[in-house]
């Protein structure tokens, strides 16, 4: 990977419009009913991912929460893979085993796609844990939304992190809302950043709408735990265009107020900037939207296609060393009808 | 071989296991400078350092949250609650983040993972105090879960969880601690593998099956049976899971009676998996039905006396062995 300054930033503009296409074509096949369980979108928070991934090296540690999509593609497992988990097939980045929830990829340092609320936060204190243990430089970043702040694995995790002095930035995907439950509601604190001052971590708020600010201060914070390794806190507001998850209209907001951030769009304003400078003309915009749209179709075609986990595996992904209970016996794939097959002549001859 | 408590027997297992790979750490509340709320993990900080051997704030979702987060890019993390009561604090990491991460990812993490510690009733420490936790950690797949009753199962248990590759419970018995028994020496490597029941005592007449603190009591009630001339096969199961059939289906076919003693509540306890594949699978061996001896259904009282009247203890374990046993 190239050194943060000089990653190509029209580059970082073409992962946003493959996240935001991802998406509205996740929603799409949501609704067809080819995705199962839960879905969350990430459409509108482009920024946040993109901006941190693009300050941090390839051997850096993600995790995050549900809403995982972005993460993933953000990391680089294939669009392919990742749709194909969103079908529940066997191609998919965690095998169709995790579904939208829960994207894993270890090639590419991506820890997960973790659907209970703040849950994964320890487990990244447990990622910046092993970083610091061996004496390597990397860096772990945490993800997770503003509904995560009120439980208590947070607390005890940053606690722990602070004590430890851990590499690890924890990035707070402020939305406003955890599903319907705006902070002001959930929060008795008027910013969410001062969590972090209670844990003596140092916090920034964060323009989440802004791919450049969120990547320099990204990579601002990751030079200095690299440095030396202790935690750090950056609050990035931003906003989810669409419901909780596929099945919440988000009917307790106003239009005038999605209207308002729809305007302050990341992939509009990256756009802008690049545009204003010079760098990115109206046709190359095009002509990366059309990829990328191109993309996350072909995506759709190889999760089709794909086949389904073998019932017969069943039981490989439970225990690594494959032990399972006696007296279990293991599904087996239904008999393939073959009606078109003549019956053999040994049988039923006259 | 020499005598050694259990406690000096879980110590040895977990400094040679530290000494062993460098990836193995140890962490919990009072590890280090306490060196141990039960003295398990004396000496280890003086010998392997503040790195290795880990003091946390009381914070079992976050420490075994950790654990299980640092296991997953390859260290083999052991992690001790004070007691399994407090797991109960950090049960969403034990049940969900534990044991799902391997299918959840499709394999690409297993989560190598030891959480350990005294489980069960110890004296008079009340309800919140006395969880006897095996068989809600031993339904969940994905977990393993042994409970050792002698300082040689103990040693053996923990040196191979910590070397398994998937989350292993090894629940620990604090009535136990001091208690002595025969193990081999340092110097000879000593693994117990897990899902191997083990006969403590052979006998003809009835089959009593037990494991961490009812081993003693079932040792016990078997000497007295003999004065009775009622010979019982002491069953030892060691792991609850993987539980091992064979071991429990050949001593209940040589004796063909049965009584399980537990140390767990009588609804969906162990002792109600063990009946069940006892009776599927070797029903035509069994002379009468199985009786099972378990705490009393209800949360622990702190009054001694009431204590005593909800544990399993002689009278009940003789009682059920005579009724099986139609004597």
């Amino acid at each position: 990977m190239q050194p943060v300054e000089q990653r190509d930033e029209v580059e970082m503009l073409s992962l946003m419009l493959l996240i935001r296409r991802f998406e509205e074509r996740a929603s799409q096949q949501y609704q067809a009913q080819k995705i199962g369980g839960f879905c969350h979108l990430y459409i509108g928070q482009e920024a946040v991912v993109t901006g941190a991934i693009a300050a941090v090296r390839d051997d850096d540690y993600v995790i995050t929460a549900y809403r995982d999509h972005a993460h993933a593609l953000a990391r680089g497992t294939s669009p392919d893979a990742c749709m194909a988990e969103l079908f529940g097939k066997e191609t998919g980045c965690s095998r169709g085993l995790g579904g939208s929830m829960h994207f894993f990829d270890k090639q590419h340092h991506m820890y997960g796609g973790h659907a209970i609320v703040a849950a994964h936060i320890p487990l990244a204190v447990g990622l910046a844990f092993a970083i610091k243990y061996r004496g390597e430089d990397r860096v772990t970043l945490c993800f997770f939304g503003d509904g995560a702040i009120n439980q208590g694995a947070f607390h005890e995790a940053l606690n722990l992190a602070a004590l430890y002095r851990l590499p690890i930035v924890f990035i707070c995907e402020n939305n406003l809302f955890a599903m319907g439950t705006s902070v002001q509601r959930s929060t008795s604190l008027r910013q969410i950043v001062d969590r972090a001052e209670g844990y003596d971590i140092p916090g920034e708020i964060v323009d989440g709408m802004n791919f450049r600010e969120v990547r320099d201060k990204v990579a601002e914070i990751v030079d200095s735990i690299r440095k030396e390794p202790h935690p750090a806190f950056l609050e990035m507001r931003t906003y989810r265009y669409r419901g909780h998850s596929m099945s919440d209209p988000a009917s307790y907001r106003t239009k005038q107020e999605l209207e308002k951030y729809r305007l302050d769009d990341p992939i509009t304003r990256l756009r802008a900037q690049l545009t204003r400078e010079g760098k990115l003309t109206n046709e190359q915009f095009d002509l990366l939207d059309k990829r990328a749209k191109e993309t996350v179709l072909a995506a759709v075609k190889f999760a089709e296609k794909s086949p389904q986990p073998p019932l017969d595996t069943l039981y490989d992904y439970t225990y690594a060393d494959g032990a399972t209970e006696p007296d279990r016996p293991r599904p087996v794939e239904p008999a393939q009808e073959r009606r078109e097959v003549a019956p053999s002549p040994s049988t039923n001859s006259p | 071989m020499r005598e050694i408590t259990y406690r000096q027997a879980l110590n040895e297992a977990l400094a040679e296991e530290l000494e062993r790979d460098p990836n193995v750490f140890l962490m919990g509340e009072e590890v280090a400078e306490y060196q141990g709320a039960y003295k398990v993990s004396h000496g280890l900080l003086q010998r392997f350092g503040p790195r290795r051997i880990i003091d946390t704030p009381i914070s079992e979702n976050g420490f075994a949250g950790l654990g299980v987060g640092a296991a997953m890019v390859g260290l083999r993390p052991i992690i001790e609650f004070m007691t399994f009561s407090f797991s109960l604090v950090a049960f969403d990491q034990v049940v969900n983040n534990a044991p799902n991460m391997f299918t959840m990812s499709g394999g690409q993490f297993n989560i190598p993972i030891t959480f350990r510690g005294p489980n069960g009733p110890a004296h008079q420490l009340g309800a919140t105090h006395s969880h006897a936790t095996e068989n809600f950690y031993a339904s969940v797949p994905g977990l393993k879960v042994c409970a050792p009753a002698t300082p040689r199962d103990a040693k053996g248990l923990l040196k191979t969880a910590v070397r398994d590759d998937n989350p292993v419970l090894v629940l620990e018995a604090e009535l136990l601690y001091s208690s002595k028994g025969m193990v081999e020496p340092p110097d000879e490597e000593l693994l117990i593998p897990l899902g191997k029941a083990e006969v403590k005592r052979e006998g003809s007449d009835v089959s009593i099956i037990c494991y961490a603190q009812t081993v003693p009591l079932a040792l016990k009630v078997a000497d007295q049976l003999e004065e009775e001339d009622i010979s019982a096969e002491i069953v030892d199961l060691r792991s609850i899971k993987p539980l091992d059939e064979k071991t429990i289906f050949d001593s209940v076919a040589k004796t063909h009676r049965v009584v399980i003693v537990e140390q767990d509540h009588p609804f969906c306890g162990v002792g109600a998996e063990v009946c069940y594949r006892i009776q599927k699978n070797i029903f035509d061996a069994l002379d009468a039905p199985i009786i099972r001896v378990s705490q009393e259904d209800v949360p622990m009282p702190y009054n001694e006396r009431l204590e005593k009247a909800v544990l399993p203890n002689a009278d009940k374990l003789i009682a059920a062995v005579k009724q099986v046993c139609y004597a």
